[in-house]
């Protein structure tokens, strides 16, 4: 837990994927992190880059774990509290692992782009060699470091692949600005949409996109 | 200590049972009324209240609270009139989650009220009787707009927080909408934006209880030595009730007999819960006043903030700069998470900095005057979040 500690703690504790989300907000602005768990990334991007934070949290303890520490939470869901929103009230809307536990993902990431000026999604790469291995050799549903659900438990109800993504983007005019992949050894490498590989090679993808304007 | 006021009488107030509460007493409305929602103008009338703490020199760690339907100013006790603790002693005092030793807690009897604050009780200045019915219709903006001239009295700019639960959380909402730049934190609790048509529906049945009975006399009963006692004692059962749920009500007592082996086949009160019923009505007619109770369950069934802002419930928060943090309990039906939910939406549609927390709970309504830690600390972890917001420290 990083709340509430000395900025360079803060740092060394942020998990790797939420360091790479951090590093994509400007400081000083308004951030709505939507599934933000305990409130880490809040937390620190509140003490590291002065932001403006809200946060939303499926979870009971998730939600009294924020509030308890000042943060400015609610208990709701990306799938049904996003719509209360006004458009472009934030400068980004975050949604960290979360996209492939939501119930329609295409509307959440719809909603995401017009309430934030743009939006950070990181998800589990489907996939990734060792996911589609793992269904080849045993035949059985994957499960993984990321992915390490039973199958009739998972709240990973809508997996995708990073082109999955990438279609999806497309078909509901999303252009995406910045991606980072992280590959099986956790490092993170800069994702361009032309790479034969990534797809392959990525556990994670973690993008920075906004809806298509007239200058598209 | 108490907040010093070269205005203040001290003088017994008036109510239910005449008794001396040795409280606050401000006369407020002299040099201009208070014009009321319902179109009369209220002035002078008094205005009874409590502090607890010490505000500090820059007047910025001052707490407004504000009590529920049968509530009163005494946060702390011991009651004036009951003995008893007071009702919030568990929230408030040296190291609560309203810490005495950081907060200066302010706490006022709502008009209507009959702890000393102008009501139906307090005598018309007229007549010198007891208004009775005589006594404007008041509404929780009234209640508010009065708590804010004793705020001024006192010299405080902005208060840090105003805080509330049940018709509580409703002023707080009020305090918001109407004077956002005088507080910076708003903290409703287990209450909702506008009465809805099962509450309104369980406060007629406990008035229609208070008037049915014959010594309410059209509600001039203070002129004779009868009170609707009887009625009164069955609108709090009623209401009693609601405050609880049923997996509580069937734990305390399931079907335990009282004091008894065997039903009587009679209208005794066989069942522990009858018992405890009439016990709670019972010793509520000794502290609150029948005509009180109409007067404030209509404030409450009258209040309904996206009504007055074109049924647009965000339109009452544009550009709000106060912190919120709602909080609801998981088995409360009288006030249920969906209400919160409702304001939590109208200020997310505003961009409004907000909080909100359903506090898992099998304590009813009732929740928010109870001992529920995660309820507790969540209080005062947003408390403390938004001091340091706030530049509040203590040495």
């Amino acid at each position: 837990m990083v709340v509430g500690g000395p900025d360079h703690e803060g740092q060394a504790a942020l998990r790797s994927d939420l360091r790479i989300v951090a590093d994509m907000v400007e400081p000083g602005s308004r951030v709505l992190d939507v599934g933000c768990g305990d409130g880490a990334l809040l937390a620190y991007l509140g003490h590291v880059k002065q932001v403006d934070g809200r946060g939303v949290e499926l979870s009971q303890s998730g939600v009294n774990a924020c509030v308890r520490h000042g943060l400015s939470v609610i208990q709701g869901d990306a799938d049904t509290d996003l719509k209360a929103y006004p458009s472009d009230a934030f400068d980004y809307v975050i949604l960290g692992q979360t996209l492939q536990a939501t119930r329609n993902p295409k509307e959440v990431l719809q909603e995401m782009v017009r309430i934030g000026r743009r939006a950070i999604v990181s998800f589990p790469n489907f996939g990734f060699w060792k996911v589609r291995l793992e269904l080849l050799m045993t035949g059985r549903m994957p499960m993984t470091d990321v992915l390490s659900y039973e199958w009739y438990e998972t709240p990973n109800i809508h997996l995708c692949s990073l082109k999955d993504f990438i279609s999806l983007c497309d078909e509901v005019g999303v252009v995406i600005e910045r991606g980072v992949v992280l590959n099986s050894g956790g490092r993170d490498i800069d994702f361009s949409p032309g790479g034969l590989f990534a797809n392959l090679f990525s556990r994670e993808g973690i993008f920075l996109v906004r809806r298509r304007d007239s200058s598209d | 200590m108490t907040a010093p006021s070269a205005k203040d009488t001290s003088r017994p107030a008036p109510a239910a049972k005449a008794a001396d509460h040795s409280g606050h007493c401000i006369e407020l409305g002299a040099n201009a009324p208070l014009r009321l929602d319902c179109g009369t103008e209220l002035g002078p009338f008094p205005l009874a209240y409590q502090t607890y703490g010490t505000l500090n020199a820059e007047k910025t760690n001052a707490i407004l609270v504000c009590h529920a339907l049968t509530g009163d100013q005494f946060v702390l006790g011991p009651h004036p009139v009951t003995g008893k603790p007071g009702w919030w002693e568990i929230m408030v005092g040296p190291g609560r989650p309203l810490d005495t030793n950081r907060y200066f807690i302010i706490c006022s009897n709502v008009l209507g009220g009959c702890m000393g604050t102008a009501g139906p009780a307090e005598k018309n200045p007229e007549t010198g009787k007891p208004y009775g019915l005589d006594f404007p219709v008041i509404t929780i903006r009234d209640m508010v707009a009065a708590q804010k001239l004793l705020i001024d009295h006192l010299g405080i700019d902005q208060l840090f927080c105003v805080i509330g639960g049940s018709m509580g959380g409703m002023q707080v909402l009020q305090w918001a909408t109407s004077y956002p730049e005088r507080i910076f934190a708003a903290v409703p609790i287990a209450s909702s934006a506008r009465h809805s048509a099962q509450n309104i529906a369980f406060h007629e049945i406990g008035r229609q209880a208070i008037m049915a009975d014959r010594d309410w006399k059209g509600g001039a009963y203070h002129e004779s030595d009868d009170q609707p006692l009887r009625g009164l004692a069955v609108a709090r059962m009623v209401a009693h009730i609601t405050y609880l749920s049923e997996k509580a009500l069937q734990q305390k007592f399931g079907r335990e007999l009282q004091d008894r082996k065997d039903v009587t086949y009679g209208f005794e009160a066989d069942f522990q819960v009858e018992s405890y019923l009439r016990h709670q009505g019972i010793s509520f007619v000794e502290r609150f006043d029948a005509n009180s109770y109409l007067y404030i369950t209509r404030a409450m069934d009258y209040f309904d903030l996206a009504e007055v802002n074109e049924g647009m419930l965000p339109q009452a928060f544009v550009n709000t700069p106060v912190r919120f943090c709602l909080i609801s309990f998981t088995s409360d039906w009288l006030f249920p998470t969906s209400e919160s939910r409702t304001v939590v939406h109208a200020l997310n549609a505003v961009a409004a900095n907000v909080s909100f927390v359903e506090v898992l709970s099998d304590k009813g309504h009732d929740a928010f005057l109870l001992d529920e830690p995660e309820f507790h600390a969540t209080l005062e972890g947003f408390l403390n979040g938004a001091a340091e917001h706030r530049g509040l420290t203590w040495s």
